[in-house]
């Protein structure tokens, strides 16, 4: 596979369980800068393609490429290392931690075992978190322990915790699930705020949602993409009324 | 004077105001108030209790902590232990003192086992920097061994807790089995001196009860540094959400190789004064009942602090020399209705308790005043919806806290 300008490039991508392919044959390319949102009915391979990304999955075959670089033969923190940043499902957060310590923890310094040891809160380390917790708003809130955040504030700080990483490549999967209306508003300015200096991939259900922040839509389908293009265009596929969107 | 204190104070590695007052605390009822209020019989078997606190204090790091639930501390303790015996007993195996044996100049287990020479593996414990060495670095790197093969392979939780019991029961059963090895049943016995210092004299038993008081304090600042650092606020991390530790590009396997290579080794040098200040070393240190004693004791403790860790073991020590004195039968039940006990209702041990009524105290409020009481948050959405997960961790606050404890 030669070279490209793509930030990622999924080529041929096919993993198996047990004979099912969860994922199948599939090919996408993310641009600089892009906001992708993929969409799909459950069990269209969603959330495992980022599994598979991410390195959390093994894929069958195929070629995952992160700036010209094979990322399916590296190991989970390796990935990270590379750039790619991803939030779950469900708010992973530290709750024993406080919100500061939540940020300063993922902080991409230190990250081996003496690193760790010897890693000193520097006046850089503080203006990074700051300047997180202001994207992420939760500037008020640095010193309260995480666990007792609500269900949005979770999902920011886990968002925020990615941030300050500094990922070339942002993966979220349903991040407004179980948020408000207004939290929803907020998270998609966040979205269209962070996605300045990177590419971000979103996983999403809600439409309304959707239609504020993609720049380009995917729609999976029993692990293949059935159809790939602007919100719009996506919306009137008579393939994606009839498997997904309805009538 | 206040502003050296005030300095002390604001160093981390003594955990703040009221870190450095738990610390100096315990330093006055180790280093005081015990040896002046106990007769020298005593002293001797709390400086025993001590020894058990290093193995403590070691799963503060790795349980409370880390959540890496151990089973097998015994191994290294034993280890340690068996390190410092292997010494005492060459050198009270001398050719003149052990003149009637067929072979003089070994030890009389080798010898009632029809060996004729020292077995290649107890050559370095001749020397006594090499049995140091030995005692520090034979543990740590068993555990490097046992840790890699299992947190490389990602196997935790319950899984890593049978498989360290399983070890400590086949390394006391190849104990018990190679008699004219490792002295079997019987363990290593009649220890008398080091280097010619007869370790069974009063005063040898006061100096080793501060050597052991010294090092415990050692292994607890050690243990601080680690848990105040990056380091340790991973561990509590990784306790509570491994994967997503796992996906900010931290190796966690490294980090709990690491933190069980530490624990072993603190547990061994455990073992070793074990061995100086009570004379012997038997297998029965080493399997699985004395494995989960001490995580009893360190339960009782309360999990997260280093220095609750110390009380836990003397106090359920304390309760297990009065009553198997009056009633033998009873203390097995008594200790496992204990750790029922602190499981379901102090699951933050003593130092949890002390911390939530400590507060309350007028005299002990200056000490908290870093430190405010959480205030009650109206409980939000999610802990609603997830009441179960909340469930598990009560008192997070105290949890914080504590890890600086």
């Amino acid at each position: 596979m030669s070279n490209t300008d793509f930030v990622l490039s999924i080529e041929d991508l096919t993993v198996s369980f047990d004979g099912f392919k969860a994922v199948d044959n599939l090919t996408m390319y993310i641009d600089k800068n892009e906001l992708r949102v993929v969409i799909g009915p459950n069990g269209a391979g969603k959330t495992t393609v980022l599994d598979l990304i991410c390195g959390k999955t093994k894929s069958t075959s195929g070629s995952i490429k992160f700036m010209n670089k094979e990322l399916t033969k590296l190991s989970e923190h390796e990935i990270v290392r590379e750039g790619v940043g991803r939030k779950f499902q469900t708010p992973s957060i530290y709750e024993n931690l406080s919100v500061y310590q939540n940020l300063e923890v993922s902080y991409p310094k230190g990250r081996g075992v003496f690193g760790s040891l010897t890693f000193k809160r520097t006046a850089e380390v503080e203006a990074q978190v700051r300047k997180v917790a202001e994207e992420i708003m939760l500037t008020d809130l640095l010193d309260l322990e995480a666990a007792l955040l609500s269900h949005g504030q979770k999902q920011w700080l886990e968002i925020g915790m990615l941030l300050m990483q500094d990922p070339e490549l942002l993966m979220l999967d349903e991040p407004v699930a179980g948020m408000s209306a207004k939290e929803r508003d907020q998270t998609a300015e966040l979205l269209n705020k962070i996605c300045n200096n990177r590419s971000v991939l979103v996983i999403e259900h809600d439409m309304e949602f959707v239609k504020k922040i993609a720049h380009k839509v995917t729609v999976l389908h029993q692990g293949k993409i059935l159809a790939e293009g602007s919100m719009d265009k996506v919306q009137e596929d008579e393939k994606v009324i009839e498997v997904y969107l309805g009538h | 004077m206040n502003a050296i204190l005030s300095k002390l104070s604001s160093s981390e590695l003594l955990g703040g105001k009221k870190g450095l007052l738990g610390l100096a605390v315990l330093a006055a009822v180790i280093f005081v108030a015990l040896p002046l209020g106990v007769d020298i019989f005593r002293l001797n078997l709390v400086g025993k209790y001590l020894t058990y606190a290093f193995v403590a204090v070691s799963l503060v790091l790795l349980w409370g902590n880390g959540g890496i639930l151990s089973l097998g501390q015994g191994i290294f303790f034993g280890l340690g232990g068996y390190g410092m015996a292997m010494f005492m007993k060459l050198e009270a195996s001398d050719p003149i003192s052990t003149k009637i044996q067929t072979t003089p100049g070994i030890p009389d287990f080798m010898d009632w086992n029809q060996l004729t020479s020292i077995p290649w593996f107890w050559e370095p414990f001749k020397s006594l920097p090499l049995t140091i060495l030995a005692i520090l670095v034979i543990p740590a790197l068993f555990a490097y061994i046992i840790g890699f093969a299992m947190f490389k392979r990602r196997v935790g939780g319950v899984y890593f807790a049978i498989i360290t019991q399983a070890i400590a029961l086949i390394l006391s059963i190849l104990i018990v089995g190679q008699q004219g090895l490792t002295g079997g049943v019987n363990g290593i016995t009649d220890l008398k001196t080091m280097l010619g210092w007869d370790t069974r004299t009063d005063s040898a038993k006061y100096i080793l009860y501060y050597v052991n008081g010294i090092l415990l304090f050692g292994c607890i600042l050690l243990s601080r540094y680690i848990l105040t650092s990056k380091f340790g606020m991973l561990l509590l991390a990784m306790r509570d959400k491994e994967e997503r530790v796992r996906f900010s590009g931290y190796d966690v396997s490294d980090f709990k190789i690491f933190i069980f290579c530490i624990a072993a080794m603190i547990s061994a040098i455990g073992g070793a004064m074990f061995t100086l200040q009570v004379g012997f070393m038997s297998p029965s240190f080493v399997g699985i009942v004395p494995s989960i004693e001490m995580v009893i004791f360190c339960a009782v403790g309360g999990r997260i602090s280093l220095i609750g860790a110390v009380y836990g073991t003397l106090l359920v020590n304390y309760g297990k020399t009065f009553f198997s004195e009056t009633y033998p039968e009873l203390w097995l039940f008594l200790m496992g209705g204990l750790f029922m006990a602190v499981v379901m209702f102090f699951p933050n041990g003593l130092a949890g308790l002390w911390d939530q009524h400590a507060r309350k105290l007028k005299f002990m409020k200056r000490f908290y005043d870093d430190t405010p009481e959480p205030e009650k948050i109206e409980p939000t959405l999610s802990h609603i919806e997830a009441p179960v997960a909340k469930k598990e961790k009560p008192a997070k606050v105290a949890n914080m806290k504590g890890a600086k404890a």
